[in-house]
């Protein structure tokens, strides 16, 4: 029976292209179901000793990044994040930083060694975290003016994504339709 | 004279695991004081629960491990939430609903039951019950086959010897 | 100087193989014993070069020659000797270079044993083997070069992950997992062989058999000893976590396990040929996808190492391998085509179909959990995971299924088993089990899987001695031998027999190891200060103290535990937290109490940095040494089936027969023993 000739080699390929696929993939970067939610609330205690409620922040775009004073990819990113809040000053731009896993003088000698003005986080319980579905760090999600989020950026932000991201969040006005921000890609 | 086979056999096997029956019975051994806990610790069925529930989900840090085995510090965490969360009256399933909803669907460690994933719960079963129908009718037929043979052989006066 | 040695000999090992293989099955095409000569000759040199190679790695990493770009990548000058020496296979090139040499190794050792013999299939199976030798060989010239000048010269390196630096293990585990891995080769050589030859009956068969079971008791060790360094080393009390890397090394386990059964119904019922070629080619192909998991880097594990052009690379050679195999396996479809005969199903031949069956079934269902992730991907866009739950579940119904078979396997006799007869041998077996479950039951046993999984083995170990008893006592009725005699001579004479029911009482123990420590491990994690005590499940935990020191490669924290029970002398036990340089987060050492009946497992998990209080996982794991111990008795079991007093290297069917037929009057009416 030749059929058979063909067939038995043949079985060759569905298993040969699902690996050859596979090469292409990258099991650790895992995309986060988020963008597209509306951004978890929480309220938590500032490095400054006050209190910070997400919900104040309506309205303005919110950068929201995961750091720890341990996390050396997190020196990368930390000055794009100073020069945009320079950048956006006069803009309805909030730049939040939210501590991982680290002590309170930690993050203040960090912040203070690295600059940058913004107000940074507390996360007793890891809730804000664990309300993110933050795995690792550095993470940022970038959070739009009706409180959506609209992207997620795992590992180091580059100073081009941010910039571009931003200002497309910028560019949309309040109010507008579930379609705000593109897919992870 | 000494002991038939039977005896013996029957003697080793009933000796062989000496070693279970302390543990079966630790099971059900009080717990004992503990001198310094935590208050949530206290509860061990609550315990048992969170337990249940932690090693089904991946740890985000440690990704070869369960929250449960999980060392790290955001895996603490986490059983933490759970706790908090079944202590609030939810189910397991709402509990693990809430982590799919932040970290999607492979903080669980068991694929979903549900649409393409039945592919990865019941294609083994099929191929284990397919096999054992195969392998029972190519039995079946091989000894037909060989009863066959045998007769057809008897019929020339001859005995197969392999 | 040394990169260019090592180097050299890589460059010309591959020159070798490849004319070695050219040579090798040139002879297969004119029949010319002097090229067959030649290619065994080239065998052994490519084996002198790898050994050159090698060497001058290990030399190397010794000298912390940091101008090698493999010992810029793992070498350091702080890492103790042993571990040293022993990061040749830690990682990436290396241990390619190690899997490399093993090859050659396996070639040369396989080509000089045959010399004189199978002078059919030899030239193809050289020349199979060493066309392997030629993609391992090209791999290490290209892209796994392990000898690339460094340039800069580093003064030191980041030493290897501090993971493999942590337990005397890492020097036998991968060692041992290579000589099984890489031993499959062989078998998967002479299946290529028969099939290039046509001569795919029991020629094949015969040359292969130590060569199927050499490997597999190093992977049964290696995966053995691998869960025991886990447990010993990482510190969450387990020893198998379903881990892709794992599942990858038990995968060409289970076929080959397979195969050693299936074998023998080829043997004497001349069918099963097909089945037989597919299982050992599926045991080779399982082992270069194994590697290609850990390097590739398609799948998320602990064990992977990514190495960019590797991946593709063992793809292609995969997909060679695949679309030859199989090609060949059409081809000669025709001849490997048989006219299968039972005599009943009541027979030792149905319970290896059912082997066979059972563990092919675990195979693809290992198989498929762990490349499911991709599929998914693949058709919904998603990523899933599938982890230990998953394979705990889906393992246990097959798992007491084979339990079941170990036992009742033996008892079947070949052929055919008089009612009589089996109703002998079963009886007491079975009544001791039900003795046993009603027993187990009433002392708390709950757990259906493990209930069944003892139950099972009350039977199966029944069964056993009762293999071993029976014609004992029948020689000692027809020898006048006493006991112990009876049995020696017995075993003796049947060495792959009893080896064989060694090996099934080895796995039975193990099963009752895993069974009974996944049900039954209970932990507690608590907080104490110098000076708390703490009682946990029959035992009394002080801590003494906590203090912080330093080693050469590493720093460490340890706490000083005070542990007493009933019936116990005190000890003392150390969990440490390790920190190495290069690693922000500790490395955990775990101090394991082990006993006959339960393991007791400390595990420092956290210390406040004043030292006022240290947390502590308490982990009670019964009898987690039988798992270790069952695993020795399978491998002890499997070297005696191999042993042979014989002259000629394989005991011929008939031999074993007919001795057996003068040893054993009283079992006439048993068909055939064995």
């Amino acid at each position: 029976m030749s059929w058979k000739k063909i067939l038995i080699p043949a079985t060759a390929i569905p298993i040969v292209a699902l690996l050859a696929y596979g090469l292409t993939r990258d099991p650790n970067l895992i995309e986060s179901p988020l963008p597209g939610h509306a951004a978890f609330e929480f309220v938590a205690p500032t490095l400054d000793g006050d209190t910070l409620s997400l919900a104040d922040l309506r309205g303005k775009v919110v950068v929201v990044n995961f750091w720890a004073s341990w996390c050396i990819a997190c020196i990368d990113e930390h000055a794009h994040f100073v020069e945009a809040e320079r950048r956006y000053a006069d803009a309805d731009f909030q730049m939040l930083g939210v501590v991982y896993q680290d002590t309170p003088e930690n993050a203040r000698r960090w912040m203070q060694r690295m600059g940058g003005s913004w107000p940074n986080v507390m996360d007793p319980g890891s809730r804000i975290a664990i309300d993110y579905g933050v795995y690792g760090v550095p993470e940022t999600y970038f959070i739009d003016k009706d409180g959506r989020i609209a992207y997620k950026q795992i590992g180091p932000v580059s100073r081009m994504l941010l910039r571009q991201r931003v200002d497309s969040l910028l560019a949309l006005s309040v109010g507008h339709a579930r379609t705000s921000g593109s897919q992870p890609r | 004279m000494t002991a038939s086979p039977r005896v013996i056999a029957t003697l080793v096997t009933l000796t062989l695991l000496p070693g279970g029956w302390p543990a079966a019975f630790a099971e059900a051994a009080p717990q004992g004081q503990q001198t310094v806990t935590r208050p949530e610790l206290a509860d061990a069925e609550l315990e048992a629960r969170v337990r249940e529930i932690a090693s089904t989900l991946r740890c985000p840090t440690c990704r070869a491990l369960s929250v449960q085995d999980s060392p790290s510090g955001m895996a603490e965490e986490m059983r933490g939430l759970i706790r908090e969360q079944l202590r609030a009256g939810r189910t397991p399933d709402e509990v693990k609903a809430y982590f799919v909803e932040r970290y999607g669907e492979w903080i669980l460690l068991k694929p979903k039951a549900e649409g393409f994933n039945w592919t990865v719960w019941l294609l083994p079963v099929f191929v284990l019950a397919g096999g054992l129908i195969f392998v029972v009718l190519t039995a079946r037929r091989w000894v037909q086959q060989g009863q066959a043979r045998a007769a057809a052989l008897t019929e020339r006066g001859q005995e197969e010897d392999i | 100087m040394r990169n260019t040695i090592g180097y050299l000999a890589i460059v010309l090992a591959l020159l070798l193989s490849l004319a070695g293989a050219a040579v090798a099955f040139r002879a297969v095409k004119t029949g010319s014993s002097a090229l067959t000569t030649l290619g065994r000759r080239a065998a052994y040199a490519v084996f002198a070069l790898g050994t050159l190679s090698i060497l001058t790695m290990v030399y190397a990493l010794v000298a912390h020659d940091f101008s090698v770009s493999y010992v810029a990548q793992v070498g350091s000058r702080s890492t103790p000797l042993f571990y040293t020496v022993i990061s040749l296979w830690s990682s990436l090139d290396g241990s390619i270079l190690f899997w490399g040499w093993i090859l050659a190794g396996y070639t040369a050792a396989v080509v000089y044993i045959y010399r004189d013999r199978h002078r059919d299939l030899m030239p193809a199976a050289t020349g199979t083997l060493l066309a392997v030798n030629v993609f391992f060989w090209l791999l290490l010239a290209w892209p796994a070069n392990p000898f690339r000048p460094v340039f800069p010269v580093p003064p030191d390196g980041p030493g290897p992950n501090p993971l493999l630096q942590n337990h005397p293990f890492m020097g036998l585990h991968p060692p041992l997992l290579y000589l099984g891995y890489v031993g499959m080769a062989v078998p998967f050589a002479f299946a290529i062989a028969a099939l290039i030859t046509g001569k795919v009956g029991g020629e094949w068969i015969r040359a292969v058999r130590h060569w199927m079971m050499a490997p597999w008791i190093f992977l049964t060790t290696g995966i053995v000893a691998g869960a025991w360094w886990s447990y010993e080393v990482l510190g969450w009390g387990g020893y198998w976590a379903w881990d892709p890397v794992e599942n990858a090394s038990f995968l060409p386990w289970l076929t080959a396990t397979a195969f050693l059964h299936s074998v023998m119904v080829q043997e004497r019922r001349q069918t099963l040929k097909t089945w037989n070629i597919l299982l050992v080619i599926a045991t080779f192909l399982l082992t270069l996808f194994g590697t290609f998991l850990t390097r590739s880097g398609i799948l998320a594990s602990v064990h992977a190492f990514v190495e960019g052009l590797i991946g593709p690379f063992f793809l292609g050679f995969i997909t060679l391998v695949l679309l030859i195999s199989l090609g060949l396996v059409a081809w000669r479809s025709d001849e490997l085509s048989s006219e299968p005969a039972l005599d009943a199903l009541a027979s030792r031949e149905t319970a290896f179909l059912l082997n066979n069956l059972l563990l092919v079934a675990f195979t693809f269902t290992v198989l498929l959990g762990t490349v499911y992730p991709l599929i998914a991907e693949a058709f919904r866009g998603v990523k899933v995971s599938v982890g230990a739950p998953y394979f705990n579940q889906m393992s246990v119904p097959i798992a007491l299924a084979l339990v079941f078979l170990t036992g009742v396997g033996p008892a079947l006799p070949w052929r055919r088993g008089s009612p009589d007869l089996l109703v002998r041998k079963f009886l007491w077996p079975l009544a001791a089990t039900l003795l046993a479950g009603l027993a187990f039951w009433l002392l708390g046993v709950r757990h259906v899987g493990t209930w069944a999984t003892l139950v099972l083995a009350v039977l199966a170990v029944g069964l056993l001695v009762g293999e071993f008893l029976r014609p004992a006592q029948a020689r000692r009725q027809a020898h006048g031998e006493g006991w112990g005699r009876a049995l020696l001579n017995l075993m003796a004479k049947n060495r792959r027999r009893y080896g064989g029911y060694i090996v099934h009482l080895g796995i039975v123990i193990m099963a009752v190891g895993i069974a009974m420590s996944s049900t039954y491990r209970r932990e507690r994690e608590v907080t104490l200060r110098p000076g708390d005590t703490v009682a946990y499940s029959g035992y009394r935990i002080r801590l003494d103290s906590l203090y912080a020191g330093r080693e050469p490669h590493r720093e460490f924290v340890e706490a000083a535990f005070s542990v007493a029970s009933a019936g116990s002398s005190p000890a003392q036990m150390t969990p440490r937290l390790n920190y190495y340089p290069m690693s922000a987060q500790p490395i955990g050492t775990p101090h394991v109490r082990t006993r006959p009946t339960e393991d007791l497992y400390l595990t420092l998990m956290a210390y406040a940095s004043d030292g006022s209080t240290a947390t502590v996982s308490i982990i009670v794991n019964p009898m987690v040494v039988w798992i270790w111990i069952g695993g020795g008795i399978m491998a002890l079991g499997a070297l005696f089936a191999i042993s042979t007093v014989a002259s000629r290297g394989e005991p011929t069917r008939g031999k074993g027969v007919s001795s057996e037929r003068r040893a054993e009057p009283a079992q006439a009416g048993v068909g055939g023993a064995d």
